[in-house]
């Protein structure tokens, strides 16, 4: 089977966040690899385990964090890797769907993952875009894949647990939320050898633009404990104020 | 018509979703708005026995057949799309739902509509606009459509479901069910499986989330639920990685839990975590983020580093 995995770089969850007019301050902003995307990684990569066949990896952003992703992804056994652009500006998901489906268009690809969603994409969802894009069907919050001749049979998670399973003919887009197995781990060794490998391209194309159509007014940060009771002090006096507060709540 | 509101209706089972609930309430207050009909459209086995629960829409539109199973996602979407199609509503509301997420995209790419996702508020005021949250609810921001016409997809909470049940005409329509050539069969849904603790049932819960950094600071945070008499749950980071099986985990892929005492650790509170938990009696929270969205519905907060806390609360309730 031969595989595309879509890959984007995305605010690391765990910085805090600043405001400059209506987008965030992106300066000092580091990125990492969306986590849903990496998922579809992985399940692209046991996929081909499975088939055989190939797995490429696309990635759009910025840089220098999606040369990283693109060589991890090769050491972790991604047969090639193609960069859109090299230092391209933010673009929302419509923008980014239309510069993958002009990037896949032709590949000849079976199956085409992606994470389910990014935190960034306030117009849509980018796996599913691109499959509108493509024509082809989509399964978005697929938490496991079963190939078969022709088509794969995959799980979708509906809610709490509760799962729905289809077959899908192939060629189909699947936004990936948990892969069947954790993202495998890769030694820094295998991503230097991986830089050297000269198996990633840098495709030529243009600045990709906005296509939600629609504009934001207004970016704001929640107000700082907004609606919490917050315990000033050291970790002491909070302990002290959740002891009283368990006792309060009837559990001490 | 150019102003009504068509709303898609998620199920299961015979039970329309509370989401579905709140998306009516929402086009409710729009219809007010825009001076239009509340549209109902739900698609599927078994749709017409559920008209009689869908009475806060002016009108339901039915396509009742077997053909489709539970839910397709190119079935329901395709058959739902040309229902966007023919009666051209200004404004299609749909949850921001597993389900949700096949049918908006769908309908916005096929019918060249803006889609307004992980939106908290939609106003028919002055031009289509919205309230939307972005980095997993640590940002909010507010956006215009540069469109007569859009879909929204709706976060849960959003509006009260209780406020969708009823207030409707109710007038019921019967739709074309042909239905499209399909690439996707469904085949069946499964429940999850009964894990070791029941974490529904617990009156404590002490919740970890990506602030726990690593597999190895899980001894710590269970060491502290032990001495607590509390159960260990996780937000879906945590899950994922595969350090705590996916019954502990809480929120809208996970369950969803009312204890009397819900201590979040480590958790910024994406929404989609959040939507399992704001229901407890008592949530404290722990994050070194002040702005952390996650003291939004937190009842007390501190700001601090957790592995400061963890300890020293263990300490204090075994000494």
């Amino acid at each position: 089977m031969n595989i595309a995995v879509l890959l984007r770089a995305v605010p690391d969850p765990v910085e805090e966040l600043e405001i400059d007019g209506v987008d965030l301050d992106r300066d000092f902003l580091g990125y990492v690899l969306n986590e849903f995307d990496d998922h579809a990684l992985e399940e692209g990569l046991l996929i081909k385990e499975e088939t055989g066949g190939t797995v490429t990896v696309y990635a759009l952003g910025t840089a220098d964090e999606v040369e990283q992703m693109l060589h991890t992804a090769l050491a972790k056994g991604a047969d090639t890797a193609k960069m859109l652009g090299s230092d391209l500006d933010v673009v929302d998901a419509h923008g980014q769907a239309e510069t993958f489906v002009e990037a896949l268009t032709g590949g000849g690809f079976d199956l085409v993952l992606s994470g389910v969603q990014a935190s960034d994409e306030i117009d849509g969802q980018v796996a599913m875009l691109v499959a509108a894009g493509l024509g082809f069907p989509h399964v978005s919050v697929v938490v496991g894949t079963k190939p078969a001749d022709g088509s794969i049979r995959v799980t979708k998670e509906y809610w709490a647990g509760i799962t729905a399973d289809y077959d899908v003919a192939l060629p189909a887009v699947l936004g990936i939320q948990t892969a069947r197995e954790a993202p495998r781990y890769v030694a820094v060794a295998r991503i230097r050898q991986a830089q050297e490998s000269g198996n990633l391209e840098e495709l030529d194309i243009d600045q990709p633009e906005n296509g939600s159509r629609m504009t934001i007014t207004e970016m704001r940060l929640p107000e700082e404990g907004e609606g919490a009771e917050m315990i000033e002090g050291d970790e002491e006096a909070a302990v002290d104020r959740v002891l009283e507060l368990l006792q309060a709540a009837g559990v001490r | 018509m150019a102003n009504d509101i068509l709303v898609f209706v998620e199920h299961l089972n015979g039970d329309i979703t509370d989401a579905t609930y709140e998306l009516l309430a929402t086009a409710r207050s729009l219809a007010a708005q825009t001076g239009g009909s509340v549209d109902a459209a739900v698609i599927g086995t078994g749709a017409s026995a559920l008209a009689d629960d869908l009475g806060g829409a002016d009108r339901i539109l039915v396509a009742d057949t077997d053909a489709l199973g539970a839910f397709n996602p190119q079935g329901h979407a395709e058959m739902f799309a040309s229902l966007v199609e023919t009666r051209q509503p200004a404004i299609t509301l749909v949850p921001y739902t597993s389900v949700g997420m096949d049918i908006g995209n769908h309908v916005a790419a096929t019918s060249g509509q803006p889609l307004v996702s992980y939106c908290l508020s939609v106003d028919a005021g002055d031009g289509l606009s919205g309230t939307c949250q972005l980095y997993s609810g640590k940002v909010q921001a507010d956006v215009q459509v540069e469109a007569d016409r859009a879909v929204f997809a709706m976060l849960a909470g959003a509006a009260s479901a209780d406020d969708g049940r009823s207030g409707g005409a109710a007038v019921i329509e019967n739709v074309d069910t042909a239905v499209p050539d399909l690439a996707i069969t469904f085949i069946g849904t499964a429940e999850p499986e009964a894990g070791d603790v029941d974490i529904t049932t617990e009156d404590i819960l002490v919740a970890i989330g990506r602030g726990i950094e690593s597999e190895d600071n899980i001894e710590e945070a269970q060491a502290l639920a032990d001495a607590l008499g509390a159960a260990l749950a996780a937000s879906r980071p945590i899950i994922d990685q595969g350090w705590l099986p996916k019954t502990r985990q809480v929120g809208k892929s996970g369950l969803s839990v009312k204890p009397k005492v819900y201590l979040a650790l480590g958790i910024s509170g994406a929404p989609e975590h959040l939507e399992g938990m704001r229901d407890s009696s008592t949530i404290i929270a722990v994050n070194s983020d002040p702005q952390a969205p996650i003291f939004g519905v937190a009842h007390y907060g501190w700001a601090g580093d957790l592995f400061d806390f963890i300890p020293e609360l263990t300490d204090r309730l075994e000494g």
